[in-house]
């Protein structure tokens, strides 16, 4: 099987998705000729011409309304913007009309796009290249929201987001494009060519929206991640002994409750993980659910390890970023508990 | 069957795209001092014209011509070159600095030096900027010291800001410097804003806003120029047309406007383009820009048509969409070298002086980075605490950011 890296995945299921479906399209901001300032769309313009694949003002509301007027049309958008941090200007358009359009116009108008766009820190990019803002998302009824944290992962839900009726936020954890980085920073990442989960298969297949997968079983601990935070995960479990079951979400809206809660319900203890602010992150809607659903198992409090509630940092980004040794506490913390 | 021509989409492409050979004759360029400079309470119906056209002062043989002409000494047009030349070696060292690892990212100005450090000429203590990332020339001009903007570069202990922000992005409020955001745009409407509160308050002092070409796209630009247009603010909008936005050339964000100066006309604001690499040029345009909204005739909006000729930033790489030669047959030239040439023209600077300046430039530039790095590099030696990350998120530390 071929071997991708996040990037190449990203760029494999938009070229399977417009081969199969006239209706697909693809821009952004330097996504035509150039490709992506991180190379997800490269080659697309010349394979599939201008009128599908095209270079934009640089106008996130630009982007995301035209795409919701293809949409209208009977296009399936699947657009980019350059990063997550730069989202907000198309705010308005995502949250008040792509998530309602299907609801208002009692199903007359739907909003079947994609948007794309890197996520999360570990780059030293600063408070403009590193926020996570899933919660934004997961907040507005209307959207669905996906984390890959790999490149097979990423290219099967990519085509399932591209196919998708509803429009799909696509959140891409940059520090992954290249390797499953474990915040180690001091150490090398391995190339995703070295990682099984880097054998991409070419052509068209999807992981179904709202289906979590176990990254590691185990007995003691359960731990809630997703994206970067996965590997982050894993790290801690294995630096400290512990024998956690982690459970990579893939997608947050719509949830896997049912994966969540059988590993809880086995372990009775749980970490939540997330690089993004801790209030009124996505960990407290996670940890409310465990508390709903798994109150009579659990053993211990449900801990969050999270970003701090401060902007993202530059020079201190490592103080900031929720590493190995901040989730192996609360690991050990659950399981003392 | 419908016979009639089916639609098409539009996508405007360059002209030339690496591989091609540029051809500078598309630029329409008028001779040096051709424009008529009007009063600066002309009314904005009759200067139309100048959205586009290019206002230029100094000529081919480096003569400063024309009605724009002669609103500098030679003393401070000296001091001018001193300024791009030290902007230029201060990239240099920076650029370099960042592929040494001395800092993650760093954006240079290459080309571009006479915008920002002319600009700044015609403004007084007191006004504000409201820059982007490539407009350290005025704080270079305005003698902000070089020290502290390495030391915000290098994230390290004497770093202004703590080591938050991202290198480059540099406030400096007493030296009239808004604090860069990396999100584009938005700080155009805020400069109509301390405008607006400045005349609300009949203060005498005046904002300066800038943007990029690429970013005019977005809503900030089109909101500033309606709240400047209807409340006549006391403010000066520049859009700094560098022909490009990383990979994606200026005919994207311009469509079929014919000039980004253009966009002003809708607005009723008076809008100027100019010759962006011409620093008499820029400062002419910019005293009258700013006399303007000093004497509360409202808003300018000026284009400086100017090129960039190195990388978007230390991430990117022009090769991969645009020819390599493209810079070199960039038609309005090197801003250094013509202000230089003017110089030698009228008898106060010569190519040995030039040289000398050019070291003694370089000298000064090395002694402040010497300085800043005794103060720690973004992976080495003195660095923000981490107290300074949980601090100024607010006035006060609520509870939950001290427990
Ligand atoms: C809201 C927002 N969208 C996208 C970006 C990413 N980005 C950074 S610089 C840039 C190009 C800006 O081009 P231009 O306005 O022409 O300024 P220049 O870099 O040429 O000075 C882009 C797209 C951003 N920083 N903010
Ligand atoms: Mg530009």
């Amino acid at each position: 099987m071929p071997r991708m890296t996040m990037i190449e995945a990203i760029r494999s299921a938009m070229d399977v998705a417009m081969g199969r479906d006239e209706a697909v399209v693809v821009f952004g901001e330097d996504v035509g000729y150039f490709g992506g300032v991180f190379r997800c769309t490269a080659g697309l313009q010349q394979k599939y011409g201008r009128s599908r694949c095209f270079d934009t003002p640089i106008s996130e509301l630009g982007i995301v309304g035209v795409a919701i007027g293809m949409a209208a049309y009977g296009l399936k958008p699947c657009i980019e913007i350059q990063f997550a941090d730069y989202v907000y200007p198309a705010y308005d358009q995502i949250v008040s009309e792509a998530a309602r359009l299907r609801y208002r116009s009692a199903g007359q108008f739907t909003c079947p796009i994609v948007i794309r766009m890197p996520t999360g820190g570990g780059i030293f990019g600063g408070q403009t290249h590193s926020q996570s803002p899933e919660a934004l998302f997961t907040h507005v009824s209307g959207l669905k929201v996906v984390v890959p944290s790999n490149p097979r992962d990423a290219k099967g839900l990519l085509i399932a987001a591209i196919e998708d009726p509803d429009p799909v936020i696509f959140l891409e954890p940059k520090r992954l494009y290249n390797g499953p980085f474990d915040g180690h920073h001091d150490r090398p990442v391995t190339p995703w060519s070295k990682h099984p989960a880097g054998e991409v298969a070419d052509g068209h297949y999807t992981v179904p929206l709202g289906k979590a997968e176990i990254r590691r079983a185990g007995s003691a601990v359960t731990v809630l991640a997703y994206g970067t935070m996965v590997y982050v995960a894993q790290a801690a479990a294995e630096e400290r002994g512990i024998d956690a079951e982690i459970i990579d979400l893939r997608t947050l809206l719509p949830l896997d409750l049912d994966a969540i809660t059988a590993s809880v319900k086995k372990t009775g203890r749980c970490v939540v993980l997330h690089e993004a602010t801790l209030t009124s992150g996505f960990g407290a809607e996670l940890a409310a659910l465990v508390q709903e659903h798994c109150f009579w198992h659990l053993e211990a409090p449900v801990q969050r390890v999270t970003g701090w509630d401060t902007p993202y940092p530059h020079a201190q980004e490592w103080d900031y970023f929720p590493g190995p040794r901040r989730v192996g506490e609360a690991l050990a913390a659950a399981m003392e508990a | 069957m419908d016979e009639r021509p089916r639609l098409s989409l539009n996508v405007p492409e360059p002209e030339v795209r690496p591989g091609d050979t540029p051809d500078s004759s598309r630029v329409v360029i008028p001779r040096a001092g051709t424009v008529p400079r009007p009063p600066v309470d002309v009314d904005p119906k009759e200067i139309r014209d100048l959205a586009y056209s290019i206002i230029r002062v100094l000529d081919r043989e480096g003569e400063a011509v024309g009605p724009w002409a002669g609103t500098l000494t030679d003393e401070e047009v000296a001091a001018g070159l001193r300024h791009m030349m030290t902007l230029r070696a201060f990239d240099a060292r920076m650029v370099t600095a960042q592929r040494q690892g001395k800092t993650s990212f760093y954006m240079q100005h290459m080309g571009e030096e006479a915008v920002s450090c002319a600009f700044r000429m015609a403004l007084e203590d007191g006004d504000m900027n409201f820059p982007t990332y490539r407009q350290a020339g005025l704080l270079i001009a305005g003698g902000y010291p070089m020290v502290d903007m390495m030391n915000q570069i290098f994230s390290n202990e004497a770093d202004p800001l703590k080591g938050r922000q991202l290198p480059i992005m540099y406030s400096a409020k007493d030296h009239g410097f808004f604090s860069i955001s990396g999100n584009l745009g938005t700080q155009f409407v805020q400069a109509v804003g301390w405008a607006m509160a400045s005349a609300i308050r009949n203060d005498h002092r005046i904002s300066v806003g800038w943007i990029g070409d690429g970013s005019t796209a977005e809503s900030d630009f089109h909101a500033a120029l309606v709240f400047a247009s209807t409340y006549r603010a006391p403010v000066v909008l520049n859009i700094v047309n560098n022909q490009w936005a990383i990979s994606t050339f200026q005919g994207i964000a311009r469509g079929g406007s014919g000039t980004f100066a253009a966009r002003g006309l809708g607005f009723g604001v008076p809008a100027l383009r100019v010759d962006g690499n011409d620093y008499l040029a820029v400062h002419a345009v910019a005293k009258w820009a700013v006399e303007r909204a000093r004497r509360n005739l409202g808003p300018t909006l000026i284009e400086h048509v100017t090129y960039r000729v190195g990388a978007h930033s230390t991430s990117d790489d022009p090769s991969a969409y645009r020819p390599k030669t493209e810079s070199d047959a960039w038609p309005l030239g090197d801003p250094v070298i013509r202000l230089t040439n003017h110089l030698i023209r009228c008898g106060i600077w010569s190519e040995e002086r030039h040289k000398q300046a050019e070291a003694e430039v370089m000298d000064t530039v090395i002694a402040a980075q010497k300085e800043a790095e005794r103060h720690g590099t973004l992976h080495a030696g003195g660095k923000p605490s981490v107290r300074d990350m949980f601090e100024g998120v607010y006035a006060e530390m609520p509870p939950h950011l001290r427990r």
